[in-house]
């Protein structure tokens, strides 16, 4: 539960200094690409900041957006976020279960109304009355639009909860919609939102939407798809150390050929960096260690709409995504027997011309003179 | 609303490519029919002995025919030629595209660097830009030219100038002027067997017919 | 005019359209090259003269005809349909302002026979009324006299009597089984007798048997000239009956352009069938004589002098090379104009623009280009082979006051043939 002592109150009683707190501050500040003069704004805010509620929801979802979350790379930082927060609702990582579980939830929208901030996770079925997902009998789409009546802001993490994900790809059996589309067709109560795409996003990604939120108590400028525009404002093609490779025509054919061993463009394997917007190709994975493309794989596009069904992951981005063949021959077949037609059209005509001629005399020219 | 404009990009790469293709293959095929169903009626006279020339040699020579060479006529075949070789270079040359190919056609061939293809771009688009304001100044242009020339023109630069565009992540976000030139480049496919672009296929059997013509009566065309 | 006229020109463009026609009218990218070509637009810088632009009707018709998104922009209303009012228009395009000369065909990028068009919308101009007076004049004579310009064979007669009495030969008129059967054209009788006393001579020393058909000497087709196969048919067959019936070996075209056209390309296409018989130019059958050494000559022209290619020869009968070497035997100072051979331009006068009295202004003002070829080139006689040609060369020099006398190449040849010794009466 939130309690009343202010952040920087519970480092000192964690043991971590002021100065280690500046460190965090600052990173955090280069980190939304925000000038080193924001810093001392960041660490005021943080410090008194007094853990707002977040209920966490998890609807249609594998866990990996909780998984990556949790995949502190300076687990001093991120247990830093979760003791800045009050993480008062989440499945995976509360202590409590069954009804125990759902009474915090109700009582934090209850104490908090108008202040807490709703993260969601997985995307919502709307199929059949939205049976496909409930938690305690209660359907999702129930569920979120009774939080976030009281939501000051909602965030949606996770390509799932953005866009509708792995559920919402072809044939959707469940009717699986994102947060937005909900917002956008009134069936919950529309509030801020941001939506954190990626399957799953990068750690500090989200942890850096958070600190963003803390520190100015705003949404983060964001783009036509409502993502940070500081974490999604590059696609990852733009970004790419394999970029020279791929201007110069440079291209790995396999997985295990001279190029992809000396390191080249992946493009060709069906890397969809050039039409994909995150932070993988500066920000990387697993504390920086790497990202797919670095470590010899495509981008699969994750924190793109519909990744999923996109064309194959390792379908050339610029090839056509549906079967060509059968339409082409079937249009063949019809412009030959359209064609066959007005030639045949055309021949009559002629011919007719020819037969009815009127043989032109010197008597018709005169007539003319 | 979330994915309006990827839903726009998906629909280009998938069923409206799958379209423009049908129509473009409707349409030539249409077209070729119309025109070649016509027939040519056998000449009856005796060709030379020394016949001269032929059809298949005026489809490669009429291409370096400068015959007619003065100022005016010398900035069309300079322009002319800048213009449909850079067109082809992007078109054919770029790696992108070579990979659309290839997905179609199960084949494809080297391209060039992406940075010199989009400087050949922009000797292109420069090229066009020329070709219009001759078009519309030049007296024998201007009185030949319709609506059809116009159009012409345009289903040709719009999709060298949103490639340009999309590349450069300029004017609109970058799925968006993607999806743009994906579709102009399918408008212009869909369009052209029923545009003065379908000289593209016939002018190969104007110049044989013309060759013909000539070559039997002992001169090379 | 009425309905029913149009709708003549609508059956006549209905029956010219062929695989290649449509070929051409969709390639067109209206470059405007072909304007570049034409001497009509040259030396006039009038864009109607364009010759592309002079089958606009034509275009239009064979859209809304013959292809499906044409017929569905006429039932639209997107196209309009084409009138006696556009024809009217027309004429000038069609028949003043176009010599049938092909330099267009040559140079069109996207190999268009523009010229063979030409040829084509004059059939439908022709049958719905819109040739000009001049030429239906001179067509009218051509069938009912036998000659454009009136001669009748009587006048033949006398020329041919005056020849063999200057130069003891005989002109055998109707000489069965002789191999070359001579066509005359009127141009040539009336203004230019020297060539049947030339080639008198030189068939002589040849020693190859010839004859006139008293029945079809005439040579030019004023039919090919206004654009009706009927009529050029007519002039053809009684050419082609003539030459059956005295069993001939071979028809000789004389020193006249489009005559050559008729009867070597058009011919056997507007009777149905080849010939029994073969047909060449007199400078081809000359050209033969000399490779077989049955050409003697003596003596070289020292002036300064160059050809000019009549179009309907060389560009668009593909014979090149033989004025060449002929005139190789007898001018020792011979330069070619920058553009020649099969790239010449054209004397301005061709296709019926000679015959045409509307199109003098333009035909006169169409000949600076041959002046300008001259001006660079400074030569002091002009040879060419095409009595047309020569008309027109000779009116525009005089014009022009340029002192440049104009000959004809059988007639300088017979100038220069060795003398044969014994006059004797030829065969």
């Amino acid at each position: 539960m939130a309690d009343e002592k202010t952040l920087e109150q519970r480092l000192r009683q964690q043991g971590i200094s002021r100065r280690g707190f500046m460190k965090f501050c600052a990173a955090t500040a280069s980190m939304l690409a925000l000038p080193q003069s924001a810093v001392p704004a960041i660490a005021e805010a943080l410090g008194k900041a007094k853990r707002p509620s977040v209920i966490w929801l998890s609807f249609q979802e594998c866990t990996g957006c909780t998984e990556s979350l949790t995949r502190a790379h300076l687990p001093t930082i991120e247990s830093l976020i979760f003791d800045a927060i009050s993480l008062d609702y989440h499945h995976t990582l509360q202590a409590a279960a069954g009804q125990a579980a759902e009474q915090a939830r109700e009582q934090a929208m209850k104490q908090f109304h108008g202040s807490y901030l709703v993260a969601v996770d997985g995307s919502v079925p709307m199929k059949d009355g939205g049976l496909y997902s409930t938690i305690a009998g209660v359907s999702n789409l129930e569920m979120l639009r009774e939080t976030v009546e009281g939501a000051a802001a909602v965030i949606a993490i996770g390509t799932c909860a953005s866009y509708g994900g792995l559920p919402h790809a072809s044939p959707n059996p469940t009717g699986a919609v994102s947060v937005e589309e909900l917002m956008a067709s009134g069936e919950i109560e529309t509030r801020p939102l941001i939506n954190v795409p990626g399957c799953p996003p990068i750690p500090v990604v989200i942890s850096g939407v958070l600190a963003h939120y803390l520190t100015f108590g705003a949404i983060p400028e964001l783009d036509q798809l409502k993502r940070p525009k500081s974490f999604y404002g590059d696609s990852i093609h733009d970004r790419c150390y394999r970029r020279t490779f791929y201007d110069q025509g440079k291209f790995a054919e396999t997985f295990d050929d001279e190029g992809a061993r000396n390191g080249w463009c992946l493009y060709k394997l069906g890397c969809k960096g050039p039409t994909t917007h995150n932070a993988c190709a500066t920000t990387k994975w697993n504390g920086g260690v790497s990202f797919p493309i670095e470590s010899g794989h495509g981008c699969l596009g994750c924190s793109e709409p519909d990744f999923w069904d996109a064309g194959g992951f390792y379908q050339v981005l610029s090839e056509p995504t549906s079967p060509l063949g059968g339409a082409a021959v079937g249009a063949a077949a019809v412009g030959a027997a359209a064609g066959a037609a007005v030639a045949w059209q055309n021949l009559k005509k002629r011919d007719e011309a020819r037969e009815a001629h009127e043989e032109l005399t010197v008597d018709e020219l005169e007539k003319h003179s | 609303m979330s994915g309006g404009e990827t839903e726009l990009l998906q629909w280009a790469r998938g069923p409206g490519f799958v379209l423009a293709i049908a129509v473009f293959v409707f349409g030539v095929v249409l077209r070729l029919f119309e025109i070649l169903g016509l027939g040519r009626q056998a000449d009856l006279s005796e060709a030379r002995e020394k016949k001269r020339g032929s059809g298949w040699q005026t489809i490669l020579s009429r291409s370096f025919n400068f015959s007619v060479f003065n100022p005016h006529t010398a900035l069309n075949y300079i322009v002319g030629y800048v213009f449909h070789l850079g067109l082809f270079a992007c078109i054919l040359l770029l790696i992108p595209h070579i990979e659309l190919i290839r997905g179609v056609l199960g084949f494809g061939w080297p391209g060039l660097p992406t940075p010199l293809v989009d400087a050949i771009a922009v000797v292109t688009l420069l090229a066009m830009l020329v070709k219009l304001v001759d078009r519309v100044t030049s007296p024998v242009k201007r009185l030949l030219s319709t609506w059809g020339d116009y159009l012409a023109w345009l289903l040709t630069f719009l999709p060298l100038l949103s490639g340009y565009l999309a590349y450069h992540h300029l004017l609109w976000p970058y799925p968006t002027m993607l999806a743009l030139h994906i579709l102009s480049a399918e408008l212009l496919l869909a369009l052209l067997p029923f545009t003065r672009l379908m000289h593209a296929f016939t002018l190969f059997f104007a110049r044989w017919y013309n060759g013909e013509i000539f070559s039997r009566k002992g001169v090379a065309s | 005019m009425s309905r029913a006229q149009i709708e003549k020109a609508h059956q006549a463009f209905r029956e010219v359209m062929d695989a290649p026609t449509a070929s051409f009218f969709s390639s067109c990218v209206h470059c405007g090259l072909c304007a570049e070509a034409c001497l009509f637009y040259t030396e006039t810088g009038d864009p109607r003269y364009t010759p592309i632009h002079k089958l606009k009707p034509l275009r239009r018709f064979w859209e809304q005809e013959f292809t499906l998104l044409g017929r569905l922009k006429k039932r639209l209303g997107l196209s309009r349909p084409v009138t006696d009012d556009e024809l009217v228009e027309w004429r000038e395009l069609v028949y003043n302002a176009c010599s049938l000369c092909g330099r267009c065909s040559m140079v069109c990028p996207v190999g268009n026979d523009i010229t063979g068009m030409i040829r084509k919308m004059r059939e439908g101009m022709v049958a719905s009324g819109n040739a000009p007076e001049g030429l239906i004049g001179a067509t009218t004579r051509a069938v009912t006299i036998g000659s454009p310009m009136g001669v009748k064979l009587p006048a033949l007669q006398a020329q041919a009597r005056h020849v063999e009495k200057s130069t003891g030969l005989s002109v055998p008129f109707d000489r069965e089984g002789a191999e070359y059967m001579m066509l005359m054209s009127s141009m040539e009788i009336i203004n230019y007798p020297e060539y049947l006393e030339a080639v008198a001579r030189i068939f002589e020393q040849a020693g190859k048997s010839w004859t006139i058909s008293s029945e079809a000497f005439e040579a030019t087709n004023s039919g090919i000239q206004i654009g009706s196969s009927d009529i050029a048919r007519e002039l053809v067959s009684r050419v082609v009956g003539a030459a059956e019936k005295l069993k001939v070996k071979t028809v000789i075209s004389p020193e006249c352009g489009h005559a050559y056209t008729a009867i070597r390309w058009e011919g056997p296409n507007l009777i149905g069938r080849a010939y029994p018989f073969k047909v060449k130019h007199i400078l081809e059958v000359l050209d033969e004589f000399r490779a077989s050494g049955l050409l003697q000559t003596e003596g070289m022209e020292k002036a300064r002098m160059t050809f000019h290619d009549p179009c309907q020869l060389v560009r668009r009968g593909g014979v090149i090379e033989q004025p060449r070497k002929l005139l190789g035997m007898v001018a020792e100072n011979f330069v070619e104009m920058e553009d020649h051979g099969t790239m010449n331009w054209c004397c301005g006068a061709g296709g019926g623009v000679s015959a045409n009295e509307e199109a003098e202004a333009l035909r006169l003002k169409a000949f600076q280009r041959k002046k300008s070829q001259l001006d660079a080139l400074q030569v002091d006689t002009l040879v060419t082979a095409c009595a047309n040609c020569r008309i027109q060369l000779e009116e525009g020099l005089e014009k022009n006051h340029m002192a440049i006398p104009v000959v004809g190449l059988t007639e300088m040849l017979a100038e220069h043939l060795v003398e044969q010794g014994e006059e004797g009466s030829g065969e």
